[in-house]
Protein backbone atom coordinates (compact mmCIF):
# COMPACT_ATOMS: atom_id res chain seq x y z
CA UNK A 1 0.00 0.00 0.00
CA UNK A 2 1.19 3.46 -0.32
CA UNK A 3 2.47 4.76 2.61
CA UNK A 4 2.01 9.14 1.79
CA UNK A 5 -1.24 8.34 0.72
CA UNK A 6 -2.90 6.91 4.12
CA UNK A 7 -0.79 9.36 6.17
CA UNK A 8 -2.42 11.72 4.13
CA UNK A 9 -6.07 10.29 4.45
CA UNK A 10 -5.41 9.77 8.23
CA UNK A 11 -4.30 13.55 8.49
CA UNK A 12 -7.38 14.98 6.44
CA UNK A 13 -9.73 12.62 8.27
CA UNK A 14 -8.46 13.85 11.82
CA UNK A 15 -8.74 17.01 11.02
CA UNK A 16 -11.84 17.10 9.54
CA UNK A 17 -12.62 15.23 12.63
CA UNK A 18 -11.85 17.89 14.94
CA UNK A 19 -13.67 20.77 12.60
CA UNK A 20 -16.81 18.22 13.12
CA UNK A 21 -16.39 17.65 16.75
CA UNK A 22 -15.84 21.52 17.59
CA UNK A 23 -18.74 22.49 15.62
CA UNK A 24 -21.20 19.19 17.25
CA UNK A 25 -19.99 21.02 20.78
CA UNK A 26 -20.88 24.70 19.66
CA UNK A 27 -24.08 23.45 17.73
CA UNK A 28 -23.24 25.09 14.77
CA UNK A 29 -24.02 23.49 11.19
CA UNK A 30 -20.57 22.86 9.18
CA UNK A 31 -19.74 25.63 6.35
CA UNK A 32 -19.04 24.45 2.76
CA UNK A 33 -15.52 24.08 3.55
CA UNK A 34 -16.11 21.26 5.38
CA UNK A 35 -17.14 19.31 2.17
CA UNK A 36 -14.75 20.29 0.20
CA UNK A 37 -12.06 18.85 2.74
CA UNK A 38 -14.07 15.58 2.89
CA UNK A 39 -14.24 15.95 -1.41
CA UNK A 40 -10.64 15.85 -1.37
CA UNK A 41 -10.61 12.70 0.96
CA UNK A 42 -12.48 11.08 -1.19
CA UNK A 43 -10.27 12.16 -4.07
CA UNK A 44 -7.56 10.30 -2.30
CA UNK A 45 -9.36 7.12 -1.37
CA UNK A 46 -10.32 6.89 -5.08
CA UNK A 47 -6.27 6.94 -6.51
CA UNK A 48 -6.20 4.31 -3.19
CA UNK A 49 -8.20 2.22 -4.61
CA UNK A 50 -6.83 2.12 -7.84
CA UNK A 51 -2.77 1.89 -6.32
CA UNK A 52 -4.03 -0.62 -4.01
CA UNK A 53 -5.55 -2.85 -6.35
CA UNK A 54 -2.19 -2.15 -8.58
CA UNK A 55 -0.22 -3.13 -5.14
CA UNK A 56 -2.25 -6.57 -4.82
CA UNK A 57 -2.00 -7.92 -8.16
CA UNK A 58 1.87 -7.19 -8.11
CA UNK A 59 2.27 -8.67 -4.56
CA UNK A 60 4.24 -12.12 -3.95
CA UNK A 61 3.02 -12.25 0.15
CA UNK A 62 -0.58 -14.03 0.76
CA UNK A 63 -3.36 -11.03 0.95
CA UNK A 64 -7.06 -12.06 1.03
CA UNK A 65 -7.44 -10.21 -2.23
CA UNK A 66 -11.72 -10.68 -1.88
CA UNK A 67 -11.37 -8.90 1.29
CA UNK A 68 -8.46 -6.55 0.47
CA UNK A 69 -10.96 -5.45 -2.53
CA UNK A 70 -13.56 -5.01 -0.76
CA UNK A 71 -12.16 -2.61 1.90
CA UNK A 72 -11.03 -0.95 -0.76
CA UNK A 73 -14.23 -0.13 -2.34
CA UNK A 74 -16.15 0.39 0.74
CA UNK A 75 -13.72 2.58 2.28
CA UNK A 76 -14.73 4.82 -0.76
CA UNK A 77 -18.49 4.75 -0.43
CA UNK A 78 -18.91 6.23 3.20
CA UNK A 79 -18.10 9.71 2.45
CA UNK A 80 -20.67 10.37 -0.31
CA UNK A 81 -23.28 8.37 1.30
CA UNK A 82 -22.53 10.28 4.91
CA UNK A 83 -22.12 13.35 3.18
CA UNK A 84 -25.42 12.83 1.11
CA UNK A 85 -27.61 11.69 4.09
CA UNK A 86 -26.18 14.75 5.93
CA UNK A 87 -27.39 17.04 4.01
CA UNK A 88 -30.67 16.77 4.40
CA UNK A 89 -30.37 18.48 7.70
CA UNK A 90 -27.34 20.61 8.25
CA UNK A 91 -27.74 20.77 11.90
CA UNK A 92 -26.09 18.88 14.76
CA UNK A 93 -27.12 15.69 13.55
CA UNK A 94 -26.50 16.45 10.04
CA UNK A 95 -23.02 17.27 11.74
CA UNK A 96 -22.90 14.12 14.02
CA UNK A 97 -23.25 12.01 10.46
CA UNK A 98 -20.32 13.25 9.27
CA UNK A 99 -18.57 12.68 12.30
CA UNK A 100 -19.83 9.34 12.26
CA UNK A 101 -18.38 8.74 8.46
CA UNK A 102 -14.99 10.21 9.30
CA UNK A 103 -14.42 7.89 11.97
CA UNK A 104 -16.08 5.10 10.07
CA UNK A 105 -13.43 6.17 7.40
CA UNK A 106 -10.91 6.23 9.74
CA UNK A 107 -11.82 2.41 11.34
CA UNK A 108 -11.92 0.58 7.66
CA UNK A 109 -8.27 2.34 6.89
CA UNK A 110 -7.06 0.57 9.91
CA UNK A 111 -8.60 -2.75 8.95
CA UNK A 112 -7.64 -2.21 5.42
CA UNK A 113 -4.12 -1.84 6.66
CA UNK A 114 -4.15 -4.49 8.58
CA UNK A 115 -5.56 -7.09 5.92
CA UNK A 116 -2.82 -6.07 3.91
CA UNK A 117 -0.22 -6.54 6.55
CA UNK A 118 -1.83 -10.40 6.58
CA UNK A 119 -4.92 -10.46 8.64
CA UNK A 120 -8.08 -12.43 8.10
CA UNK A 121 -11.74 -11.24 8.37
CA UNK B 1 -49.66 12.83 10.98
CA UNK B 2 -46.89 12.39 8.29
CA UNK B 3 -44.13 14.72 10.15
CA UNK B 4 -44.81 11.50 13.07
CA UNK B 5 -44.18 9.18 10.46
CA UNK B 6 -40.55 10.21 9.84
CA UNK B 7 -39.36 11.27 13.47
CA UNK B 8 -37.77 8.15 13.57
CA UNK B 9 -35.03 8.76 11.01
CA UNK B 10 -35.11 12.93 11.10
CA UNK B 11 -32.96 14.62 13.98
CA UNK B 12 -30.71 12.21 16.51
CA UNK B 13 -32.36 9.38 14.51
CA UNK B 14 -30.51 10.52 11.32
CA UNK B 15 -27.31 10.24 13.23
CA UNK B 16 -28.27 6.66 14.43
CA UNK B 17 -29.65 5.59 10.80
CA UNK B 18 -26.09 6.34 9.99
CA UNK B 19 -24.41 4.15 12.40
CA UNK B 20 -26.85 1.35 12.63
CA UNK B 21 -26.56 1.03 8.80
CA UNK B 22 -22.55 1.16 8.96
CA UNK B 23 -23.19 -1.79 11.27
CA UNK B 24 -25.53 -3.46 9.33
CA UNK B 25 -23.03 -3.38 6.37
CA UNK B 26 -20.48 -4.14 8.75
CA UNK B 27 -21.94 -7.48 10.76
CA UNK B 28 -23.42 -8.53 7.16
CA UNK B 29 -20.24 -8.62 5.30
CA UNK B 30 -18.10 -9.93 8.00
CA UNK B 31 -20.86 -12.70 8.65
CA UNK B 32 -20.59 -13.56 5.17
CA UNK B 33 -16.85 -13.61 4.78
CA UNK B 34 -16.76 -16.08 8.10
CA UNK B 35 -19.31 -18.71 6.63
CA UNK B 36 -18.15 -18.27 3.67
CA UNK B 37 -14.18 -19.53 4.10
CA UNK B 38 -14.50 -21.23 7.17
CA UNK B 39 -17.88 -22.30 8.92
CA UNK B 40 -16.98 -24.76 10.91
CA UNK B 41 -13.96 -23.07 12.63
CA UNK B 42 -16.54 -21.46 15.08
CA UNK B 43 -19.72 -21.65 14.54
CA UNK B 44 -21.17 -20.11 17.43
CA UNK B 45 -19.31 -17.27 16.97
CA UNK B 46 -20.30 -17.03 12.97
CA UNK B 47 -23.89 -17.84 13.97
CA UNK B 48 -24.27 -14.62 16.08
CA UNK B 49 -22.40 -12.55 13.49
CA UNK B 50 -25.12 -13.20 11.48
CA UNK B 51 -27.82 -12.67 14.11
CA UNK B 52 -26.34 -9.74 14.77
CA UNK B 53 -26.16 -8.68 11.20
CA UNK B 54 -29.87 -9.36 10.89
CA UNK B 55 -30.63 -7.35 14.01
CA UNK B 56 -28.76 -4.39 12.69
CA UNK B 57 -31.18 -4.75 9.53
CA UNK B 58 -34.22 -5.01 11.28
CA UNK B 59 -33.26 -1.79 13.25
CA UNK B 60 -31.94 0.20 10.41
CA UNK B 61 -35.28 -0.44 8.37
CA UNK B 62 -37.27 0.07 11.57
CA UNK B 63 -35.76 3.63 12.22
CA UNK B 64 -36.33 4.30 8.32
CA UNK B 65 -39.88 3.25 7.75
CA UNK B 66 -41.17 4.87 10.96
CA UNK B 67 -44.88 4.52 12.42
CA UNK B 68 -45.68 2.63 15.28
CA UNK B 69 -45.42 -0.61 14.59
CA UNK B 70 -41.92 -0.23 13.26
CA UNK B 71 -41.24 1.67 16.52
CA UNK B 72 -42.00 -1.64 18.60
CA UNK B 73 -40.34 -3.88 16.20
CA UNK B 74 -37.35 -1.16 16.92
CA UNK B 75 -37.71 -1.17 20.58
CA UNK B 76 -37.64 -5.35 20.24
CA UNK B 77 -34.69 -5.46 18.23
CA UNK B 78 -32.91 -3.09 20.35
CA UNK B 79 -33.17 -4.83 23.58
CA UNK B 80 -32.01 -8.15 21.84
CA UNK B 81 -29.47 -6.48 21.11
CA UNK B 82 -28.67 -5.43 24.19
CA UNK B 83 -29.38 -8.27 25.52
CA UNK B 84 -26.48 -10.14 22.58
CA UNK B 85 -23.71 -7.64 23.31
CA UNK B 86 -24.25 -8.13 26.90
CA UNK B 87 -24.48 -12.02 27.23
CA UNK B 88 -21.52 -11.86 24.53
CA UNK B 89 -19.47 -9.80 25.93
CA UNK B 90 -19.26 -11.38 29.29
CA UNK B 91 -19.06 -15.19 27.77
CA UNK B 92 -16.07 -13.40 25.47
CA UNK B 93 -14.19 -13.03 28.75
CA UNK B 94 -15.54 -16.23 30.99
CA UNK B 95 -15.87 -18.69 28.59
CA UNK B 96 -13.07 -18.11 25.98
CA UNK B 97 -13.34 -21.72 24.49
CA UNK B 98 -16.77 -20.70 23.17
CA UNK B 99 -15.36 -18.08 21.17
CA UNK B 100 -12.23 -19.61 19.26
CA UNK B 101 -13.15 -16.85 16.56
CA UNK B 102 -14.64 -12.94 17.28
CA UNK B 103 -18.07 -12.13 16.73
CA UNK B 104 -19.07 -7.82 16.97
CA UNK B 105 -20.02 -8.36 20.07
CA UNK B 106 -17.12 -10.17 21.78
CA UNK B 107 -15.62 -8.26 24.70
CA UNK B 108 -18.32 -5.87 24.92
CA UNK B 109 -17.63 -4.67 20.87
CA UNK B 110 -13.97 -3.89 21.81
CA UNK B 111 -12.35 -4.58 18.07
CA UNK B 112 -15.26 -1.75 16.73
CA UNK B 113 -14.13 0.72 19.46
CA UNK B 114 -17.24 -0.60 21.91
CA UNK B 115 -19.78 1.55 19.48
CA UNK B 116 -22.06 -2.05 19.54
CA UNK B 117 -22.39 -1.55 23.23
CA UNK B 118 -23.24 2.12 22.64
CA UNK B 119 -25.54 2.10 19.95
CA UNK B 120 -28.53 -0.42 21.47
CA UNK B 121 -28.55 1.83 24.66
CA UNK B 122 -28.55 4.87 22.34
CA UNK B 123 -31.26 3.40 20.10
CA UNK B 124 -33.43 2.61 23.42
CA UNK B 125 -32.85 6.12 24.63
CA UNK B 126 -33.96 7.42 20.90
CA UNK B 127 -36.75 4.93 20.74
CA UNK B 128 -37.94 5.89 24.57
CA UNK B 129 -38.01 9.57 23.17
CA UNK B 130 -39.80 9.06 19.98
CA UNK B 131 -42.57 6.80 21.91
CA UNK B 132 -45.97 7.12 19.59
CA UNK B 133 -48.74 8.56 21.45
Amino acid sequence: MTNWLEVLVYVIAGTAAVVALVHLARDRPVEDGMYLLLGIAELLLLVQLVLGSVDLANTDRDVSGALFVSYLVGVTLVLPIGAFWSLAERNRAGTAVLLLAILTVVGLQLRLHAIWAGAGA
Amino acid sequence: MPEEQHSLSSGWGRALVFAYGVFAVAATGRSLVQLGTDAGKAPLAYSLSLLAAVIYLVATTCLLVGGPRAWKVAVVACSIELVGVLTVGALSYVATDLFPDKTVWSHFGQGYAYFPLFLPVAGLAWLRATRPR
